[in-house]
């Protein structure tokens, strides 16, 4: 990076350690060692036989005999002793030394001790001593961890958000739909009589919501890389692909337990007599691309499909990279390049196959694509990752787990089985998976992880802001059966969760925490592209609400469509209510996707995505102003206001739009500034009754005309185009 | 690193503050700012024309007589030992010659071939390198591997990187410009995808039309007046929420909208020709229609038009700063009818390129814009003999060797670099590998390829591959 960001950016919390604290090695020393020894005494090159990427190699020192680290005596440790030395063939990094500053971090670290702990997230997972309750604000487990570490750094917690500001990040969070005038007024009512009632009961509601499984398995299906197109050249379409999409809104919505969860679309069709669902499940592994492309060998699209099926199921349920150790051994973490051969047999061993099952409306049986067993196929280590340089001498490998962590129980050593993979991953000895699955589900309901590399818990990972928090979370989530609601419900009603999203320049506070890593606040963030859709098509009363089923062709422009390979795909636009679903039915098209989508950072589904970005560009605001799609939403909004607008006046007629839209009145000076706008857009199309024709089309309700119809439209357009509209607060 | 904490560096390490903070991201001027090069820059902006599909070496720039004296003989065995085709079927195959002339242009004598005769009139300004290679035969991965370094999904492009490390110029234009011509190709929209940076360094397409950005055009019964006023009271409401919640971000999403509003302006006026001469008009051939006899490319009948438009455009984009320009044409997939389909996308691409070299020189901006053209691998020497097929009338993949060759942004002009064997099989002489490539282009910029970084999964990622040495190659800069 140009500037020494990537550097403070590792460091991250450094800052908010004081000089009197003693260096932490995870957060201080590890990064320093990855970024400039290992390089050369990492997992690709041991020079001098050193390797300094994790502890016990570490500790053996290397081939000069001399001991690596003697704990108090910088000067007799060979580490520091190399990175100062005066002659330049003995000093390392070679040509390169290392600034004072980094060469201090070092010394003070070997003089108070040289601890260096085992990585926090291969420790094994315990349910962590949870802090007394400090203050009346640490209300739950949460609040008194999050409360400590801000006490820690005297910074006092945000006061709550406003109830309705509450109440839609509530609505947006869990079923990514905002709430109804009906259910803000219900709302309001109850939290007079009892706050604390009123916010479980909505949390409840929203929890059992069928929204709620939309909601949540678009975040999944983002990791499942899911799409209804092949990818590359030829990108044909997969016309059963919405099967396991709606296996996924299914499974959530019955809240199945994580562990079954994964082992369902692990091995579901291992499982004793498995069910047509179960079958659906290991879908999850038939999501990656596939290039039919004329020319390709099959052979090597197959090895590179299932290096992605191994790739993506440790980065999703185990936060580990070991797709770096198909061609060597792990350059940072330990695993080598064995055990990515022995994670990859599982899956050698699995074939996409297409199969029929029950259509649950009744009628003809369902097509749906999955895996199934094969067992013929033998596993050598790929040299270099090449799959025509098997290590046909190293002999066959069979499926198993990483050394480091615990142990794999296989059924039959000699054929190892997707199950037991399945069963390793969710193991209570596993201390990955429960620390990642927590660690994610956090994420969504506060833009960020406690760790933020929420998809590498390796020693390249971001440690966690809070690691016994995590840890709890993580053992709260096994202990609590594994249930995704029950989490998400502990969190969200944590005063933690529910404080506001306000920045604060008070009291140094940006200085100290400039990234909120302590939670000194909620944070704020643009809701994602399908929620940027749905929202619009809230509002104008135009969305049409069913769950599942094939995905739809909402308008698209013709040259989009186009420049898919050759032209060779027909974008045939939905007719009816199809056009008006909701944004993650949307057909995805993996070389030609609905830019409406993309302009707002939907992943192009080629790979497992944990976290998504957040940009914020003017093709977004051009889309919202200006796109067929928003823009009808937008004379479609007002024609549902001016049909309600019975007795009321204009500004009560916007402060309703405004209830609709945000769910919350305007402020006075808000009013004002939207009334004026009316007031000059009803001059406006007065003047100009064509462009109020044109504008409000047939979008003219009952009793209003085309120059009074118009002037809403263009107000409620501006109304729908508000930062505050498409975040979530 | 997410953008949040990317913003938030910012933050931390400029003293513009919070006001500066609002123009950080959009189109992506002023994110590092020019300052921030790591040596002087030679180029400062780039026209990439990118010819999907691996147009045909040997009869476009790698003369081989040789191999014309070979035509219907079997090649070494050995070299096709470990190769791996898409089509060609080895123990069959065949020398196939080029039915070409070719002759020497300019001071320095550069080879063209007859189908390229305007292109050759720019010899001088050329750098041609026909000693690259690459990993990858099959076209998406191959794309992949040329935009963004690496065959994998989820990378940002070229001009991702170099919009990421230098911020755009104009402030009323994307950084990144997609122009297209003819049919979609194999890569589709992730050949100008950001991948893992954030989607304001994607390539913004431009179209053909009167709509040249999408969702340009305000709707029917909303004309300026209209989005000026509320777009201003959109900016009022946006600042009161601002004042309420200080995230800089809000201050980010009202110069997002201001830009917009600019952009309905400066994009009409980018596509607007007529203030271009007939001269110029003319030499761009942008009333050129397709040849009845065209090949595959054609798309449509205009593609010849679009290409020159394109060309122009391009000029027009360079003019006004915008760093980078991705101009794809798909179809030079030639494994058959080779002759016809080459004259037809070389007649499309010969005039309107050379004019652009031309006419960038005449503006005094072709120092500064490095213009470059090449696709994802070359074509074999052999014939492509796929079974079923009567004739050979077409060349396979082929990754060993293949031509690419640029001008202006301060690489030296007239030189031809590397060389490859007697049938253009593999270089026997000074072979570039694509991310040498790629670490060259970047070097033009001032920017070092293993310093021009993001932390992205945990690690610092880059253009150039992480496990392989890359080498910008100093022969070609001036």
């Amino acid at each position: 990076m140009l500037r020494s960001t990537s550097f403070l950016a590792i460091l991250g919390i450094t800052s908010l350690s004081s000089p009197a604290e003693p260096i932490d090695f995870t957060s201080q020393v590890q990064p320093l060692l990855n970024k400039r020894c290992a390089e050369c005494h990492g997992g690709v090159k041991q020079k001098g036989d050193l390797t300094l990427t994790n502890r016990e190699q570490a500790l053996q020192g290397g081939t000069s005999g001399d001991p690596l680290l003697v704990p108090g005596k910088p000067a007799e440790s060979e580490l520091f002793r190399r990175l100062t030395h005066d002659d330049p063939d003995e000093r390392m990094p070679p040509k390169h030394p290392l600034p004072d500053s980094e060469i201090a971090i070092i010394k003070r670290w070997i003089s108070e001790g040289a601890t260096w702990p085992e990585h926090w997230a291969y420790r094994r997972l315990k349910n962590p001593n949870v802090p007394p309750q400090a203050s009346p604000w640490a209300r739950t487990e949460i609040d008194r961890f999050v409360l400590r570490k801000l006490d820690a750094a005297a910074i006092p917690p945000s006061p709550p958000a406003k109830p309705t500001t509450l109440l839609r990040r509530l609505h947006l969070d869990l079923t990514g739909l905002p709430p109804t005038v009906e259910e803000l007024e219900a709302f309001e009512k109850r939290w007079d009589e009892d706050p604390e009632a009123c916010l479980e009961t909505t949390v409840d509601l929203l929890l059992t919501s069928p929204h709620f499984g939309e909601r949540w398995g678009r975040h999944w299906l983002d990791q499942a890389r899911y799409a209804d197109s092949d990818g590359y050249e030829k990108d044909n379409a997969r016309p059963h692909a919405w099967v396991f999409r709606d296996w996924v809104i299914q499974a959530i919505n019955e809240d199945m337990p994580l562990d079954q969860f994964t082992i369902e679309q692990m091995a579901g069709d291992l499982l004793e007599a498995p069910t047509p669902d179960q079958r659906v499940a290991t879908a999850f592994h038939r999501q990656t691309l596939w290039n039919r492309e004329g020319g390709t060998d099959q052979e090597e699209d197959r090895v590179k499909r299932t290096i992605d099926r191994v790739a993506t199921t440790a980065r999703s349920w185990l936060g580990l990279t070991v797709e770096c150790a198909q061609c060597h051994d792990h350059p940072y973490d330990p695993i080598t390049q064995r055990e990515f051969y022995q994670f990859f047999a599982f899956f050698n061993n699995a074939n996409e196959k297409a199969i029929q099952i029950p259509n649950k409306k009744g009628g003809r049986k369902q097509e749906v694509h999955v895996m199934i067993r094969n067992g013929q196929r033998k596993t050598y280590l790929l040299q270099r990752g090449d799959f025509l340089q098997p290590d046909i001498e190293g002999g066959e490998i069979k499926g198993g787990g990483i050394a480091f962590l615990h142990q794999m129980k296989r059924k039959d050593a000699e054929a190892p089985t997707r199950l037991d993979l399945a069963n390793w991953i969710v193991s209570p000895e596993n201390p990955l998976t429960a620390r990642v699955l927590a660690n994610t589900i956090w994420m969504h309901l506060f833009g960020q992880g406690l760790s933020r590399t929420p998809d590498n818990f390796g020693s390249q990972g971001s440690a966690p802001s809070h690691p016994e928090l995590l840890d709890w979370l993580a053992s709260t989530l096994v202990s609590e059966g594994w249930s995704r609601k029950k989490l998400i419900k502990t969190i969200v009603l944590s005063n933690t969760y529910r404080q506001a999203v306000r920045h604060r320049n008070d009291a140094d506070i940006p200085e100290m925490d400039p990234e909120n890593r302590l939670l000194h606040r909620q944070n704020r963030r643009r809701v994602e592209a399908e929620i940027v859709r749905d929202l619009h098509l809230t509002v104008s009363g135009q969305l049409d609400h069913r769950i599942g089923g094939k995905s739809v062709f909402p308008p698209i422009p013709l040259d989009v469509a186009a420049q898919s390979f050759a032209n060779n795909y027909k974008w045939k636009v939905s007719e009816g209510p199809n056009r008006y679903r909701r944004g993650l039915y949307t057909f995805f098209k993996r070389t030609a996707p609905d830019p409406n989508l993309m302009t707002f950072d939907c992943p192009d589904s080629n790979i497992s995505i944990t976290q998504r970005n957040i940009s914020n560009t003017p093709t977004m605001a051009l889309a919202t102003l200006q796109n067929a799609v928003f823009h009808e939403a937008a004379q479609a909004f007002a024609k549902r206001l001016l049909t309600q607008r019975g007795g009321r006046d204009e500004r009560a007629l916007l402060t309703h739009a405004y209830r609709i839209a945000l769910s919350r009145a305007p402020t006075e000076k808000e009013l004002t500034i939207l009334g004026k706008l009316l007031e000059d857009y009803q001059q406006h199309y007065q003047d100009d009754p064509k462009a109020a024709e044109a504008l409000a089309a047939k979008w003219i309700p009952e009793g209003e005309s085309a120059i009074s119809a118009a002037p809403w439209i263009a107000t409620l357009r501006i109304l729908t185009n508000l930062d505050e509209f498409i975040t979530r607060n | 690193m997410n953008p949040l904490q990317s913003r938030r560096d910012f933050l931390t390490t400029s003293a513009s503050g919070l006001g500066g903070l609002a123009l950080t991201h959009l189109l992506t001027q002023e994110t590092h700012g020019a300052g921030f090069t790591h040596f002087a820059p030679k180029a400062k902006r780039c026209i990439f024309i990118f010819m999907a599909g691996a147009p045909s070496q040997m009869d476009l720039f790698d003369h081989k007589p040789k191999l014309n004296e070979l035509d219907g003989k079997k090649m070494d065995p050995k070299l096709l030992e470990k190769m791996r085709f898409a089509f060609l079927q080895k123990d069959t195959a065949v020398l196939m010659g080029s039915k070409r002339k070719f002759t020497r242009h300019g001071q320095s004598g550069m080879w063209f071939s007859e189908l390229l005769p305007n292109i050759a009139t720019c010899a001088d300004d050329i750098c041609m390198i026909r000693s690259l290679y690459t990993s990858q035969f099959n076209h998406h991965p191959g794309q992949l591997m040329m935009q963004c370094g690496d065959p994998n999904f989820g990378l940002p492009t070229m001009g991702s990187w170099i919009n990421y490390g230098l911020g755009s110029e104009n402030h009323n234009l994307p950084g990144y410009v997609v122009l297209l011509a003819g049919r979609g190709s194999s890569g589709g929209a992730t050949l100008y995808q950001s991948g893992f940076l954030p989607s304001s360094y994607a390539g913004v397409r431009f179209r053909n039309g009167d709509e040249p950005v999408l969702n340009l055009r305000s709707p029917a019964g909303i004309d300026a007046e209209a989005q000026r006023r509320g777009l201003d009271a959109l900016k009022d409401l946006n600042s009161l929420a601002h004042e309420q919640a200080r995230d800089p971000e809000i201050e980010s999403r009202i110069a997002a909208y201001e830009l917009a509003y600019r952009m309905q302006t400066a994009a009409p006026e980018l596509s607007d020709l007529s203030g271009e001469s007939q001269a110029t008009l003319a030499s761009y051939g942008l009333d050129r229609k397709d040849p009845k006899n065209g090949g595959r490319g054609r798309g449509s009948a205009t593609t010849w038009g679009t290409f020159s438009r394109n060309c122009l455009l391009a000029r027009r984009l360079a003019e006004r700063g915008v760093r980078f320009v991705n101009l794809i044409h798909a179809s030079w997939d030639h494994h058959s009818n080779l002759d016809p389909e080459l004259e037809f996308n070389a007649g499309m691409c010969d005039q309107p390129i050379a004019a652009l070299i031309k006419d960038l020189k005449e503006r005094g901006l072709l120092d500064e814009t490095l213009v470059v053209w090449g696709s994802e691998f070359g074509r074999t020497p052999l014939g492509e003999n796929r079974r079923g097929r009567k004739a050979n009338t077409g060349r396979d993949h082929h990754p060993n060797a293949f031509t690419m060759f640029m001008a202006g942004g301060g690489v030296k002009g007239g030189l031809t670099y590397g060389e490859t064997d007697d049938i253009g099989w593999a270089p026997v002489s000074n072979p570039v590998h694509v991310n040498d490539f790629h670490a060259t282009l970047l070097h033009l910029f001032g920017l070092d390829h293993r310093r021009l970084t993001y932390r992205h999964g945990g690690g610092d990622r880059r253009l150039t591959s992480l496990t392989r040495e890359s080498k910008v190659v100093p022969d070609w800069i001036a």
